[in-house]
């Protein structure tokens, strides 16, 4: 009952925090798109030479002399009712080109945040078990320069060694150029997937591995682990019992946790590999002046990230047998 | 012939003490300034012996180094600890490697409080411990039997440390060291906190646990509670031990003491003469020469300050000191 009770609430809350940080997050970022020199005539003329008098009607088509504030109720108004506008771009509805996009970013992000979870996870159990020895000082050393690369330049180096120098990978794109859609192999398009999701997972490597370290280590030296020592555990099973069990949820919190750097990096790697997700659509809106896509993948990225966050919330909050007792007791 | 060989072994293991520690010393390495390496003495020149079917009680004020002392017997130390003298499990050198071998099977400690228990494990697997599967049914058995012994009840084994009272704490926590069938058991500080009537059961526990063969250390502060079961006391001061006293020796003015220290602790107590003695145990960074309770005694002489006093026999008990004759 008691159970119940909580989860309607924590829901509720979520709800109304949600609410309030979208009407936020378009607001500011609607102001700010009117304030900087964005003109939606040149967007959709683009280099077309146009006369006077047929600018005059664009523009009075567009509304570019209405009132800022009557813009955004207007925008904002058309939002609720799930009408996000059409694309000046690629000339179709902005949410059929975030569906699309979104799509294939997700499969590059959700291939890359498990594979650096898992492979973070294991080198950070390995380092802290062998704390000190040159396995740790090697992960360690792997970890601090991997923290201090910039994405970019890691997708620029791995794009030149394998796809250049050892050509084992295509340049870019998700499917052959010149290709009919029909003819395109689902190994195509997993081929074109791997770098770029390497490139992610070995940058969300390093924090998961450097947190999963430091929390096995201070694990490791707890009364209880020492207790189980004295019972006659020890080695790898000592670990596997006690340390993993203490380590998982914190370090899968700090996973989900990851999903704004995630969404981050993955602008960054779509762009060095031009591949067609929803952080290059974002690049594209930005550069060309495409106002509702760049509003909506806003408004998507604000969401996505909430949810990680939602999602960790909830693995503090209903998981962890300590934080249950907790509430119940109060 | 092989029946008497048999009687003849169990009459010597009566007699012969289970765990002999002898002169034993720890220190602890650490830098103090710069890279300049210090060692810090904790223990110094211990000497104790446990015997079967009888509960030792090592009786200490808090940061003597009580804890230490049973951290080196299971061979738990940090690793910047250094271990000097010697230990006899059972007439057998005690190593570090003998130590990780028996230790949980031949001996087990019962500790303080309920960090010692992983937060995130039910109770029931953390009694049973790591077991391979093929015994899993048999501990589970047992440990059913264990719980209903001391008055567990059965949602006990789902629950997680947090949700355990007290008294439950320290009974989840014996059960532990009674699953392991160990010959030795070191109860550290299993008291404190604890009302009058829990206090006397898991005193009991102890008592059990002796009569069924096995040879109890109960490192305490709490000489009351000491003097309820145990059969010799061992009183530790600034890390070391300067008498072990039989436990009939405790009685009217402490005539029968043998050191000024066990007199003044005894006397100290409110059922006694209520006074204490002037001073505090020395820090483990202070170098003393002589006897380590020399600045407080009242009956200190030259040779005191001149070297450890050796330790005497006297009357059934043992004591350092230079005016016990």
């Amino acid at each position: 009952m008691l159970n119940n009770e909580k989860i309607v609430g924590f829901i509720g809350q979520k709800i109304l925090r949600l609410i309030s940080l979208l009407i936020v997050v378009c607001f500011v970022s609607f102001m700010l798109i009117q304030f900087s020199p964005i003109d939606p005539v040149r967007a959709y003329i683009g280099e077309m030479p146009v006369s006077e008098e047929h600018k005059a009607k664009l523009e009075e088509y567009w509304g570019v002399n209405t009132p800022p504030q009557e813009k955004f109720l207007n925008w904002a108004g058309d939002v609720l009712k799930g009408n996000f506008g059409t694309s000046l771009i690629y000339r179709m509805p902005v949410t059929d080109v975030i569906k699309e996009r979104f799509a294939a970013s997700l499969v590059l992000m959700a291939a890359s945040w498990l594979f650096s979870g898992v492979l973070g996870f294991i080198l950070g159990i390995v380092a802290g078990m062998k704390k000190g020895t040159w396995i740790d000082k090697a992960i360690k050393t792997y970890c601090y320069v991997l923290a201090a690369t910039p994405t970019f330049w890691l997708a620029l180096i791995l794009l030149m060694v394998f796809s250049v120098y050892l050509g084992w990978f295509p340049i870019g794109l998700s499917v052959p150029i010149g290709v009919i859609a029909e003819n395109v192999t689902f190994f195509d398009w997993l081929l074109r997937l791997i770098l770029p999701a390497l490139t992610l997972s070995l940058l969300g490597v390093a924090q998961i591995a450097l947190f999963t370290r430091e929390k096995l280590i201070e694990v490791l030296s707890s009364d209880y682990v020492l207790f189980a020592k004295a019972r006659g555990e020890k080695g790898l099973d000592l670990v596997l019992r006690h340390g993993i069990r203490n380590v998982a949820l914190p370090a899968i919190t700090l996973q989900f946790l990851g999903f704004s750097e995630l969404f981050g990096g993955t602008v960054l790697v779509e762009q060095v590999f031009s591949y067609p997700g929803i952080g290059q659509a974002a690049v594209a809106a930005g550069l060309r002046s495409d106002v509702p896509l760049l509003l909506g993948i806003v408004i998507v990225s604000a969401c996505f990230v909430f949810l990680g966050n939602s999602i960790a919330d909830i693995i503090y909050q209903f998981v962890d047998p300590r934080i249950k007792q907790q509430e119940a007791s109060i | 012939m092989g029946k008497q060989a048999e009687i003849i072994a169990e009459e010597k293991n009566k007699t012969e003490a289970l765990l002999k520690v002898e002169d034993i010393s720890l220190y602890f390495i650490q830098y103090a300034s710069g890279l300049r390496q210090t060692e810090l003495k904790v223990i110094s020149n211990l000497s104790i012996e446990a015997y079967r079917g009888e509960i030792l009680a090592v009786v200490g004020s808090s940061g003597s180094g009580k804890s230490l002392l049973a951290h080196a017997i299971l061979g738990i130390l940090p690793s910047n600890a250094k271990l000097d003298g010697k230990m006899e499990y059972n007439g057998q050198k005690l190593t570090q490697e003998k130590k990780e071998e028996i230790r949980g099977k031949e001996i087990a400690i019962i500790p303080q409080t309920i960090t010692y228990l992983d937060p995130l494990m039910r109770i029931s697997n953390q009694v049973i411990g790591c077991v391979e599967e093929k015994n899993e049914g048999l501990m589970k058995k047992l440990q059913r039997d264990i719980f209903q012994r001391y008055d567990l009840k059965p949602d006990v084994e789902k629950m997680f440390p947090h949700e355990l009272s007290g008294g439950m704490t320290r009974r989840v926590l014996v059960s532990t060291a009674v699953i392991s069938s160990a010959k030795l058991i070191i109860a550290d500080e299993p008291t404190p906190g604890l009302d009058e009537k829990t206090l006397n059961e898991t005193l009991s526990y102890f008592k059990d646990m002796a009569n069924k063969g096995c040879a109890v250390i109960l490192i305490t502060h709490d000489i009351e509670a000491a003097l309820k079961i145990s059969n010799k006391i061992a009183v530790f001061y600034a890390g070391t031990v300067l008498e072990v006293a039989n436990v009939e020796d405790f009685k009217n003015d402490g005539e029968n003491l043998r050191h000024p220290y066990t007199k003044a602790l005894w006397n100290a107590l409110p059922q006694n003469k209520f006074q204490i003695i002037n001073g505090q145990q020395p820090m483990p960074d202070e170098v003393i020469d002589g006897c380590i309770f020399y600045e407080r005694c009242s009956k200190k002489n030259d040779l005191c300050s001149k070297g450890i006093p050796q330790f005497k026999k006297v009357n059934g008990g043992v004591v350092r000191c230079n005016n016990v004759s």
